[in-house]
């Protein structure tokens, strides 16, 4: 059988689990859920130093940014302005051109403004940056990422920190149908079962933060996505077998006494 | 002496202090950071010419754990 590699932006992933580094109690425990999940790819955010405290521990001490790969995310951008401005400063820390754009619309459901999304996008790519798109499910809004040179396509399932799972299974796959470039669900993954169901509709990938961190164990449950990433890409490549309405026994007839 | 806005703080620095100065007092001149002045991203390699002047203003941003 072929090799089933992931690439994404130029870069090949081990692991089609993308894991956040936010929400976590502290920052070892990230670094040991990250390593749990198997990812070797991070999403991680641009703040400012906190130049009162001068030996915070800092997240690239716990995470080695050599041996995973940092993804600089615009979380929390309302605008475009603030999302370039945040990507611009995150490729002038270490030469990060593959980045993850998120512009939100809105306080309460966190749903991405597709408008300011689509515009940023241009920007960014004129710009040289890979761009992984947080958006909406809306399959023609996503081929008009793509059209705009988006490196991944990542549509929510449901509202980021949700947990409410995968809402529209078939617009997924609608956008799955027609992207060229990988699709990743992002945000509003809630157990390691829902990721099992994005991989086996045929998502390339799948981003999970809160589902990891908010679990009693996260670390376990950080394995536990590892795991159900694996499954659901390989009962993908495998084929489900078809649906029927009645049974069919798993017995031969013939020589029944 | 000069008085700057650093990450949103109002901070007094001595006159003639350049960006890498700031950054070596605040032990940050080996860390991956990012700064911006005055609105505008300055490369590494301007950290030990661009010096700081009366209310400049002055950001130093780094990665932190995140969604």
């Amino acid at each position: 059988m072929k090799k089933d590699i992931f690439k994404v932006g130029g870069k090949s992933l081990k692991s089609r689990l993308i894991v956040g580094t936010g929400k976590y109690k502290s920052l070892l425990e990230t670094a040991k859920a990250v390593k749990a999940s198997g990812a070797s790819m991070v999403t991680v955010a641009v703040r400012r130093v906190n130049i009162l405290d001068k030996k915070k521990p800092l997240l690239s001490d716990y995470i080695d940014p050599k041996k995973t790969i940092f993804l600089p995310n615009t979380a929390g951008c309302f605008t475009s302005e603030e999302a370039l401005r945040t990507l611009r400063l995150a490729r002038e820390m270490g030469g990060w051109k593959l980045v993850k754009l998120e512009v939100l619309g809105d306080k309460k459901t966190l749903y991405p403004n597709m408008i300011e999304t689509i515009k940023s996008t241009k920007i960014l790519v004129k710009e040289g940056f890979k761009v992984m798109v947080y958006c909406t499910d809306d399959p023609l809004l996503a081929k008009k990422l793509e059209d705009n040179g988006a490196s991944a396509i990542m549509p929510l399932a449901s509202p980021i920190g949700s947990g409410l799972g995968l809402q529209n299974k078939v617009n997924i796959s609608l956008i799955i149908k027609h992207s060229r470039v990988p699709v990743i669900i992002d945000a509003g993954i809630g157990t390691a079962s829902d990721a099992t169901i994005a991989m086996e509709l045929g998502c390339d990938g799948v981003l999970i933060n809160s589902a990891i961190a908010q679990a009693k164990k996260p670390i376990i449950m950080a394995r536990a996505f590892r795991d159900a990433v694996i499954s659901g890409r390989n009962s993908y490549l495998a084929g489900r077998m078809g649906k029927n309405y009645f049974a069919t026994a798993s017995s031969p007839s013939k020589g029944l006494i | 002496m000069a008085k700057i806005q650093l990450n949103g703080k109002k901070v007094v620095i001595n006159s003639k202090y350049s960006i890498l100065d700031l950054l070596k007092k605040y032990k940050l001149a080996n860390k991956k950071i990012a700064v911006e002045h005055n609105g505008v991203i300055v490369p590494k390699v301007m950290f030990k010419k661009k010096y700081l002047k009366n209310r400049d203003r002055l950001e130093i941003v780094h990665f932190i754990g995140g969604g």
